[in-house]
């Protein structure tokens, strides 16, 4: 075993000291590799696959390419200038042809149609009426009669663009961004234009989601730290209650709390508060509550557990030292729970970000985050590039705040175990 | 030692991923599964399909019931282990899978022949099942004369309070353009142009402020209840539901009502074609069809159906020829072709 690793005719029979050790320390790690292989390989094949897939799809391009061969082929050498010429006519009318026997033209028309509104009944139309191959060199008058959109370059470049077999089309699209007839990148038409705010609505509300949690469950975390055993047990059963409850039915409670007809309104009525209800709900504020309530007890359980840690002896020595309630709580005792105040927050940050059911039942149309587009695109419309494209956006801009945040707290344990 | 272990857990792994296989192939000898909406309306086809056709069969079914999305019905086929033979499918879902290639052929002379349903409802992939409406609901107790129709929708002096849309343009710019005086033949005209389209918004920014968006079909008559909303769009099989198991007393407006179909469809490679044709046999009989109707007031596909039903159970249906009479059939062909910019465009207009 130790001699096939010693190359060379005159190998001393004395193996090196480090090599030795490095040898062990291979051995060790191979075998600490195999006692996690099963959860390594279960990871593999359901998580990092499936996100793996996900983020193929916002490139993959192959639909009109599979659809339209020949014509791609044709258009590969066409400088997009003037209109193609009559060999990529005669491509297409034979790619229509065949698409058309085969029931595959839609598939090519729903991806074109993404690009250029209306491109579904330019190609449909086109392979209803067209009944034969058209005779050689009559093509383009052929096609042309069918539907005069035939003769736009625009069409063209559309065609071209969608050649595949891979595109940026949907990440730009995520960005709001899209390429013109000379390729050239430029902003989408305003009425199109509408992620970049959706993932600005969407990281305002987790960061307000986030802060009103933390004040709310400072104080709470701080109560089940130092309350003695029996009372901060009771304590605790209230906070984990609303935890095992279905999020669905909490969501349900709040409208029923909320809405203009519901208890919060009708109380304030009665003690003549309010006249008019209140719009509590369908809003932005009802999201932000809801969303609260359901998030609070991840907050508040990694903050007790920092909280659980810190001697009290620490503030009575302040106190001791003569540092007056406020100074000591700054300056002994906020500190030491920075760990659970950082991993309570990425932990919040990050579950809102990806919030769906809550904000779609309790939010207005203009409160709805980007999970809702990504839902939607993917069983609604069927636009898996772009609901791919939005996830992939969403998951980069995750993890680069998540890095970001790493480097800020550098050198310090509250990563809630994401080291950087 | 230690690497005797390692072997034991690999054969663990081994055995578990065998057996999952092993799981996944015992799935293909299953039993016929149907697929629907859930609900009220799900009940109603247990009580006159599910139920009598296993009856009358003497074979083994199950039913599940999804929320649609033509991306869950790719998934099923693509993945290669559908678990569903028979699904219900709204209109769009019917020719998005159709040309997909998702759904299995349909052969008319094995459930009655094409002469035995109504036009609208024969289609090469699927067989109408049920046609319904989107219609102006409100609850006769807290209105006491009846809104003359979507102008007074959008009439907020006339009848103060506020109203639910369902969120997205599908319907909403339809219901506008109504509103705004266009004739229902008319309304897929005037919204094929950019035009027509400004003209759905700039009456919807009449109302902005005072709508409640609804997104699923269960909400309409429970924001109506708790006095949400003065008046919805809503489903008139939900309307009628809640009037005759809650005891409400919600009225509707068939006027300029929309109306679409939902169709049966056997999923591509189904492993019980056979069981699925004979379901769909049943459900398209005119003396099965008509019980439906009597259960929840959806009108069905069977051309002698509704000849069956008592003349008061036929007056609440979107199939009595008074209240179909106005009404304008929501187009796939056009929301295929512009859903997508018009969801961009109504998210624009909403976040203004």
């Amino acid at each position: 075993m130790t001699n096939a690793l010693l190359t060379g005719a005159n190998a001393s029979t004395e193996v090196p000291l480090k090599r030795r050790l490095r040898r062990a320390e291979r051995t060790r790690q191979v075998k600490a590799l195999a006692l996690v292989a099963p959860l390594l390989v279960f990871l593999l094949f359901t998580f990092a696959g499936p996100i793996a897939g996900m983020l193929w799809r916002a490139v993959d391009d192959r639909e009109v390419r599979q659809v339209l061969p020949q014509t791609i082929a044709a258009l590969a050498n066409w400088d997009g200038k003037d209109l193609p010429n009559e060999g990529a006519y005669a491509a297409l009318a034979s790619d229509i042809l065949a698409a058309r026997a085969a029931g595959t033209i839609a598939i090519a028309a729903k991806r074109l149609n993404y690009a250029l509104n209306g491109f579904r009944t330019i190609l449909t139309s086109t392979a209803r009426n067209l009944k034969a191959v058209p005779e050689p060199g009559t093509a383009k008058e052929t096609l042309a009669k069918i539907n005069p959109a035939w003769r736009e370059r625009a069409t063209w470049t559309t065609i071209k663009d969608a050649g595949g077999p891979m595109t940026g089309f949907y990440l730009l699209a995520a960005l709001d961004l899209t390429r013109n007839a000379d390729g050239a990148i430029v902003a989408a038409p305003a009425d199109q234009a509408i992620y970049r705010d959706i993932f600005v609505r969407t990281f305002l509300i987790s960061l307000g989601v986030t802060a009103l949690c933390l004040i709310l469950g400072f104080p709470v975390a701080y109560l089940l730290a130092t309350l003695p055993p029996g009372r901060s047990n009771l304590l605790m059963i209230f906070v984990l209650l609303p935890f095992w409850t279905s999020l669905l039915v909490r969501t349900c409670a709040w409208i029923v709390l909320l809405q203009s007809k519901g208890v919060v309104n009708d109380s304030l009525h009665w003690l003549g508060i309010i006249d008019e209800p209140l719009r509590l709900i369908y809003n932005r504020f009802g999201v932000c509550v809801a969303m609260t309530h359901v998030l609070l007890p991840f907050m508040i359980l990694p903050l007790y557990s920092s909280m659980k840690a810190i001697s009290p002896a620490y503030m009575r020595a302040a106190a001791s030292l003569g540092a007056p309630p406020l100074t000591a709580f700054l300056r002994i005792y906020l500190p030491q729970t920075l760990p659970g105040i950082g991993a309570g927050s990425l932990l919040v940050f990050i579950l809102a970000l990806g919030y769906y059911i809550t904000p779609a039942l309790v939010g207005g149309a203009a409160d709805q985050m980007i999970s809702y587009f990504i839902a939607l695109y993917t069983t609604e419309t069927a636009n898996w590039g772009l609901a791919s494209a939005l996830g992939a956006v969403l998951l980069l801009a995750t993890l680069l705040l998540a890095l970001v945040y790493g480097k800020l707290v550098q050198g310090q344990q509250v990563t809630g175990g994401m080291k950087n | 030692m230690l690497k005797r272990k390692i072997g034991k857990i690999a054969l663990g792994f081994a055995a578990a991923l065998g057996a999952s296989a092993a799981l996944a192939t015992v799935g293909e000898a299953r039993d016929l599964t149907v697929v629907s909406w859930g609900g009220a309306y799900q009940d109603a086809q247990k009580k006159v399909y599910f139920e009598p056709f296993k009856k009358a069969s003497g074979a083994p079914m199950n039913d599940e019931s999804w929320d649609g999305g033509v991306g869950v019905l790719r998934a099923k086929v693509q993945g290669g282990a559908a678990t569903w033979d028979v699904v219900q499918v709204e209109s769009d879902e019917l020719a998005v899978g159709c040309e997909e290639g998702l759904f299995e052929k349909l052969d008319y002379s094995r459930i009655g022949g094409e002469a035995a349903y109504i036009p609208p409802s024969v289609n090469p992939c699927g067989v109408g099942a049920i046609l319904y409406d989107f219609v102006l609901g409100y609850d006769k107790d807290k209105l006491k004369e009846a809104p003359g129709g979507w102008a007074d929708f959008f009439d907020t002096k006339k009848i103060p309070g506020k109203r639910a849309l369902r969120q997205g343009p599908k319907t909403t710019l339809e219901i506008a353009l109504m509103a705004d005086g266009v004739a229902p033949k008319d309304v897929y005209k005037v919204l094929a142009t950019d035009e027509g389209v400004d003209r759905a918004f700039r009456k919807l920014d009449t109302i902005k402020g005072d709508i409640v968006w609804w997104k699923a079909g269960a909400q309409p008559p429970q924001l109506l209840a708790s006095g949400e909303v003065a008046m919805t769009s809503v489903y008139n099989g939900r309307i009628d539901t809640a009037n005759k198991n809650e005891k409400k007393n919600f009225g509707m407006v068939w006027d300029g009502a929309l109306f679409t179909l939902d169709s049966w469809v056997i999923l591509k490679g189904s492993p019980n074609k056979d069981a699925a044709y004979k379901f769909l046999d049943f459900a398209g009989k005119a003396e099965n069809q008509s019980k439906l109707s009597e259960n929840i007031a959806y009108g069905t596909s069977n051309k002698d159906a509704a000849g069956r039903l008592a003349p008061a159970v036929l007056k609440d249906l979107p199939t009595a020829p008074d209240n179909i009479k106005n009404a304008v059939e929501i187009n796939v062909g056009f929301w295929l072709e512009n859903i997508d910019r018009l969801t961009e465009r109504f998210n624009k207009w909403a976040a203004k």
